[in-house]
């Protein structure tokens, strides 16, 4: 093998371990964020689910800038009450989102019909009025939405999640996927760390670029076919355990007085910012 | 009264045979061990006694019931067949999936819908006799090998189920664990229990069963006791379970001779046992 010392670019494999390590520790990051002892924490997990969801309703419905504004406002400051990092919500929900998005809406800056506003340099494609509104709707509706699902996921333990899913009507299969897609990624990622670490127990110096590409064509098949032989053991032993695809917790749910004053709560915010925005 | 019964019983992975026309009978109370190399079937044939994978040919039954796939379906049948059969898998990783260690090992009580009291009473209980009652909040998967194991021994113990099935049970673990944990199973339910037992750790045999069957390649090859297979030398040497090799004693002298491994993961040779005729 073939190898170039000392750039950035050539410390390849000690980055992709790296890289993967801190992608588990972002995967069991809600574990430890879910038991912070916040307002969001505290709350019922079926009006948490609930209440999230009809802002999220709400924000998809409204029709002014101002309601949705408010909907991510209050986003933030319920993220704020429940000891949520709002560094670790701007690094990991927002720029991604808006980034994906961005990406998405990017044409509709150009290819919508309207008053042109600039023309791009050297291109001179037009940003129209209205295709910067479009766009700029699309992304304040995704952004307020990923940041309550991530209320939710941030705020409650997996299991419970998936418990207050069902009660909530969701149906037991997709329920079940998502409990999977959970562990699934936990298993890739560890299978995937394994396979570093050996190979970089294997190599000395850092890779040139060719052999990085084929390292990292090479692992990826294999990887995914451990991990899609490994998440198929765990779902039998699952099942050897008696798991029939119903998610169970060792908590019962149990509606407290902030639980009925969260969900008047949400239920009049939701309705309010509906209003607001018709 | 029979327990298991299989009837040429056969599964493939695609065209590779792991089983090929086993007939096999364990009765109730019986402790059983699987002995095999790696790549006999004993894994495969745990999981079709456990109803996770289901006969291609032939049969498999349990206490007179044949385990076919749209049996499992009846709630019924699946809940009596999982209180009844508990399967620990030789890799701890596949088991652990629960956020806490608490979890995990509450998580099949709870699917068979035991009383929570009862439950977290027996949970607690299970976590002190495997001594990991100080992991109980920890997330499993940032264990060590052998906390992961004893977790996920205790998940399935904690069943208390009336047959046990055992794929290589003391692998990832170190020796006083191993030890430990040989205890256990001779004194689990008083002696009462059925427990079945893949291993290909030839040191323990004579503690953990009294009936050993010998797998090659998914064919039953010997089906005897512990003593008579371990006295079987040339069945070990054809069944790839003791092999001979060079290695240095006490006095310094190098020599070879058939050698028991005593299990997968030690790299280094466990209890040696010298054939007779060497002298050295």
């Amino acid at each position: 093998m073939k190898f170039a010392r000392g750039s950035r670019r050539g410390r390849f494999l000690e980055r992709t371990i790296a890289g993967l390590d801190q992608a588990m520790e972002r995967t069991l990051y809600a574990e430890d964020t879910a038991t912070a002892g916040g307002l969001l924490q505290q709350m019922d997990a079926r009006v948490k689910a609930g209440g999230l969801f009809a802002l999220v309703v709400a924000a998809a419905l409204a029709r002014r800038m101002p309601a949705i504004a408010a909907i991510f406002a209050l986003a933030v400051a319920l993220a704020a009450v429940s000891r949520l990092s709002l560094r670790v919500l701007a690094g990991r929900v927002w720029a991604g989102t808006l980034v994906f998005t961005g990406i998405l809406a990017a044409p509709a800056l150009f290819l919508t019909p309207g008053v042109v506003l600039y023309r791009l340099p050297g291109l001179g494609w037009p940003v129209t009025k209205q295709g910067l509104t479009t766009a700029s709707y699309l992304m304040s509706r995704v952004e307020t939405a990923t940041t309550l699902a991530a209320l939710l996921v941030l705020t409650t333990p997996w299991m419970r999640v998936l418990k207050s899913l069902r009660a909530l009507g969701v149906p037991v299969v997709f329920v079940a996927i998502l409990g999977m897609a959970w562990r699934y990624i936990l298993l890739l990622l560890g299978t995937a760390l394994e396979m570093f670490e050996s190979h970089k127990s294997r190599a000395v110096g850092a890779l040139k670029g060719a052999e990085r590409r084929r390292v990292a064509a090479a692992s990826a098949g294999v990887l995914l076919s451990r991990a899609f032989h490994m998440s198929g053991d765990v779902y039998l032993a699952m099942q050897a355990r008696g798991f029939r695809g119903e998610i169970l917790v060792l908590e019962d749910f149990t509606m407290k007085r902030l639980d009925w004053l969260a969900l008047a709560a949400f239920a009049s915010l939701a309705a309010a910012a509906v209003w607001a925005g018709r | 009264m029979t327990l298991f019964e299989t009837e040429g019983l056969t599964y493939r992975y695609q065209q590779v045979k792991a089983v090929d026309g086993l007939t096999l009978s364990i009765q109730d109370g019986s402790r059983v061990a699987l002995i095999g190399a790696n790549g006999s079937g004993k894994s495969t044939l745990l999981r079709l006694l456990d109803g996770l994978c289901f006969a291609q040919e032939g049969a498999v039954r349990f206490r007179g019931q044949e385990l076919k796939e749209d049996r499992f379906a009846d709630d019924a049948f699946a809940f009596s067949f999982r209180r009844q059969v508990g399967l620990v898998f030789q890799s701890a990783d596949v088991q652990l999936f629960n956020p806490t260690v608490f979890d995990e090992v509450a998580f099949g009580p709870l699917q068979l819908r035991w009383p929570k009291t009862e439950l977290r009473e027996r949970v607690r209980e299970a976590l002190e006799r495997f001594g990991i009652a100080h992991l109980s909040d920890r997330v499993p998967h940032r264990l060590s090998g052998g906390e992961k194991k004893r977790v996920a021994l205790a998940s399935v113990l904690v069943l208390d189920p009336a047959v046990l099935l055992l794929d290589e049970p003391t692998a990832e673990l170190d020796p006083r664990s191993q030890s430990q944990l040989i205890d256990l199973l001779v004194q689990w339910g008083g002696g009462a229990k059925s427990v079945i037992t893949a291993t290909h750790n030839l040191g323990d045999l004579e503690d953990i069963a009294d009936r050993c069957v010998v797998l090659d390649r998914g064919r039953l090859v010997a089906d005897r006791s512990p003593a008579e297979i371990l006295r079987d030398r040339e069945l070990l040497e054809r069944t790839n379970l003791v092999h001979a090799h060079r290695h240095k004693h006490g006095s310094g002298a190098t020599h070879s001779h058939p050698h028991v491994h005593s299990s997968e993961g030690e790299r280094s040779a466990g209890p040696c046992t010298p054939d007779p005729s060497d002298s050295t």
